[in-house]
């Protein structure tokens, strides 16, 4: 266990038991244990993902922050890394892949179009950013983020997750986190938030 | 034969119906619909033009009309040879081409989707990019996205101030969504799967106690480890038996035509990086030379030798990478493919140092390029090939080919026939692991790729390990090449006067393609004589060769599936569009 990055200060540990005993807060322990463990989802959409498994092997290596385990089952995936266009056909199975993940979760919207849209935005199939549709931690600028700034964006995250404290994080308040509401594919895409305002559109018309 | 000899031999055969196309800049002939299907009958039977590369369609809606182009070959060699079809816009029916050619199924439906041509007699004609329901077809010209700003690109509204507003801003839901004319939400019954489903032909067998068994629906996807990116499949089972398999895709589809025809000429460069984008160097110089043939413009020797180059690294580390992948996919999880990138890093360092960038390199220019090789790279090209490349080539080979598990797991499966490759329209590696000897470097040379001394990659068994190593065959001929290429390479100019960024291109058609690194890329171009594409359609690869991937499957196991699928190296970006 490293001292600096756990140990609080203003304790005084004596010297015939330092670096086998640490003092610290609860905060700093699970973050530390949460942000060292973040384990992504498999789930690559477009050229970033490329980027991303460049970034998983040999020469960039993301293991070295304890991001290596990969897992395709977004039930065991902490992070989803959104790693290219989202498109409204995909859009259905992205929220729902998100609802799927257990708390705590984050997502990274990597490059341009997941942040944005990107080049692609003016596209009539192309969703205008993944924030969009499920809340974003972390936005990664470049087409696609080189593996350097990918890793740059990992580490905001995980100085993200240091921040956080176990009083107010939003999986332990109080009552059930309400899963987001999965768009239809309808003539265009139809958001369930949007649906009053389609309605009066419609009356309008009439 | 001639071309004069061709044209003589064809007006005997078909005195009516088949007229040449004569509008400006055009070429090939012009077919009456309801002589389509004798004509392409005997051009498969008579003519020798057996394999149909690419259909694609183009709205007139000026002349209120719908075109159908076709583009079909010999794999003996030779020219490309077109033919239209038109029809009322309307109601555009034309009968399909799918019995006389299969592999204008996935091209007819997208042509379907897209264009609203309705092909009598296909047999599965649904939507293959977008979803069920979807309101219009959107490579219609007065067809509008929700984001329409203009027709045409650079917008009035950002010249010369560059002032622009959020096209959120101006949507009334903040969206990139419109809705038709009263819309109800909360009647609308979703589309659903049905037609997917029912396009799976349904199974229920008895066996001869009486016991009825239903077959097993599955899918694979959109979000699986070993599709590659978001692809799905849907497949019935018997136990675990293939019975059919149906590929599902949109999932990327990113509107590359609609958006290349809003655009410059010259703005679509970096989007045919975004295409298959682990080989954006090809892809710059299929609609390079598209452009090109357009408005015939030469490109200088040193660029050629550079193009040359360049395209010849894509291959090898896009080759480098799908034999990583696919090793991944039947269960050689990582290992091969970690050292598979490590080579690949190497490469992509040279695309770095010469244009810029790792991935969408974005470097060729229409009569030349964005800008000479850097001091340097020119060596450091040359110890790849000569040392470093050719080396850890063998020894992948050595290490992987006889293994015993890739062996059992790929030797005899996923089998296609020489006949099947032929007739789906297969393109590249998977078309020449079927015994057909068809490159395009050979068959139609483009560039400079006469000058240079390989052998067309070849194999016969048509089955997946014939896939994987023509793949290690490939990179040895690239390597060839690319040692030919550094050691020739003379000094010079890069560009054909000078370089524009905007510029008016000729009216007519054109038809671009090289041997990528998937198969063969296509570009066809439609100019208007503006500054901008009037029709603008990839012939993409990884999507065509999709079309036999139902066919191989059929009576494996579900986790060979997997296997067929790694061994044909599709990307989305490419298959999507």
């Amino acid at each position: 266990m490293e001292k600096e990055g756990i140990n609080s200060p203003g304790y005084e540990i004596p010297e015939e038991i330092e670096g086998v005993v640490s003092i610290t807060s609860i905060d700093r322990i699970y973050n530390w244990g949460r942000r060292s463990s973040v384990w992504p989802l498999m789930f690559g959409l477009a050229c970033c993902a490329i980027e991303m498994i460049a970034t998983a092997a040999g020469r960039y290596d993301f293991s070295r922050f304890g991001m290596e385990v990969m897992r395709p089952s977004p039930r065991q995936a902490d992070l989803m890394l959104v790693s290219g266009t989202v498109t409204k056909k995909m859009a259905p199975t992205i929220v729902r892949l998100y609802n799927q993940m257990p708390e705590p979760k984050y997502v990274v919207a990597m490059g341009a179009c997941a942040s944005g849209g990107g080049p692609f935005k003016e596209g009539y199939n192309v969703v205008s950013g993944v924030d969009k549709l499920i809340p974003v931690d972390v936005y990664i600028p470049g087409c696609p983020p080189t593996p350097q700034a990918l890793i740059n964006g990992l580490i905001k995250l995980q100085e993200k997750i240091d921040g956080q404290s176990i009083k107010t994080v939003r999986w332990y308040q109080k009552g059930d986190t309400a899963a987001i509401p999965v768009p239809m594919l309808g003539p265009d895409l139809i958001y369930q938030s949007s649906i009053p305002a389609i309605k009066e559109a419609a009356q309008e018309e009439a | 034969m001639t071309e004069s000899d061709f044209a003589t031999r064809l007006n005997d055969r078909f005195p009516e119906g088949v007229t040449a196309d004569e509008r400006e800049g055009y070429q090939g002939y012009i077919i009456a619909a309801d002589k389509l299907i004798e004509f392409a009958t005997a051009l498969r039977d008579e003519f020798e033009f057996d394999y149909l590369s690419s259909v694609t369609g183009v709205d007139y809606p000026d002349e209120g009309k719908l075109e159908a182009v076709y583009h079909a070959y010999k794999t003996i060699g030779g020219a490309e040879l077109v033919f239209k079809v038109q029809t009322d816009r309307e109601n555009p029916e034309i009968p399909s081409l799918i019995d006389i050619y299969p592999g204008a199924d996935f091209q007819e439906r997208e042509a379907w989707d897209l264009l609203g041509i309705k092909f009598t007699g296909h047999p599965d004609l649904r939507r293959i990019l977008l979803w069920e329901g979807f309101e219009g077809h959107p490579l219609r010209k007065d067809w509008q996205e929700a984001y329409y700003e203009a027709d045409k690109k650079p917008f009035k509204s950002r010249w010369p101030k560059a002032e622009y507003t959020r096209a959120e801003a101006k949507n009334p839901y903040g969206a990139n969504v419109k809705y038709p004319d009263k819309f109800d939400p909360e009647k609308w019954v979703p589309e659903g799967e049905d037609a997917l489903y029912g396009s799976l032909a349904k199974y229920e067998t008895t066996d001869k106690d009486g016991l009825k068994t239903d077959h097993l629906t599955v899918n694979l996807g959109p979000q699986h480890p070993s599709t590659h990116g978001v692809f799905r499949i849907a497949a019935t089972l018997d136990g675990e038996k293939i019975m059919n398999l149906n590929p599902v895709m949109g999932y990327l589809h990113r509107n590359h035509e609609k958006i290349g025809e809003r655009n410059t000429y010259l703005q679509n460069m970096p989007f045919t990086d975004r295409l298959d984008y682990l080989s954006s160097l090809s892809n710059n110089f299929g609609y390079a030379i598209a452009v090109e043939k357009l408005i015939g413009i030469e490109v200088p020797e040193r660029a050629e030798y550079i193009r040359v180059i360049m395209a010849e690294l894509t291959r090898v580390q896009n080759h480098l990478f799908a034999i990583g992948m696919f090793l991944n996919d039947i269960g050689a999880f990582f290992t091969p493919s970690l050292y598979a990138i490590e080579e690949r890093e190497l490469v992509l360092d040279v695309f770095e140092m010469v244009t810029g960038s790792r991935m969408m390199c974005n470097y060729l220019r229409f009569g030349g390029l964005a800008r000479d090789l850097p001091d340097g790279s020119l060596q450091k090209i040359r110890d790849l090939v000569f040392d470093r490349l050719p080396r850890k080539t063998d020894e992948m080979d050595r290490f992987l080919s006889e293994n015993e598990i890739l062996r059992s797991r790929t030797v005899g499966q996923g089998y296609l026939s020489t006949e099947d490759a032929i007739k789906y329209s297969a393109a590249g590696p998977v078309l020449r692991a079927s015994g057909v000897p068809y490159d395009i470097r050979r068959a139609d040379p483009y560039s400079i790729y006469d000058r240079f001394k390989f052998d067309v990659a070849v194999r016969y068994n048509g089955d997946i390990y014939d896939r994987y190593y023509i793949r290690l065959d490939e990179i040895r001929e690239s390597i060839k090449i690319l040692q030919q290429a550094v050691e020739q390479i003379p000094e010079g100019e890069i560009q054909t006067g000078k370089p524009r960024y905007q510029m008016k291109v000729p009216k007519g058609e054109s038809y671009g393609r090289v041997e990528g690194p998937k198969g063969e890329l296509g570009f066809y171009l439609v100019s208007d004589g503006t500054g901008n594409p009037y029709r603008y359609h990839v012939r993409a690869p990884s999507f065509i060769n999709l079309t036999a991937f139902g066919p191989m499957c059929k009576g494996l196991k579900v986790a060979d599936v997997v296997a067929v699928l790694g061994s044909i190296d599709i990307v989305l970006g490419e298959t999507d569009r």
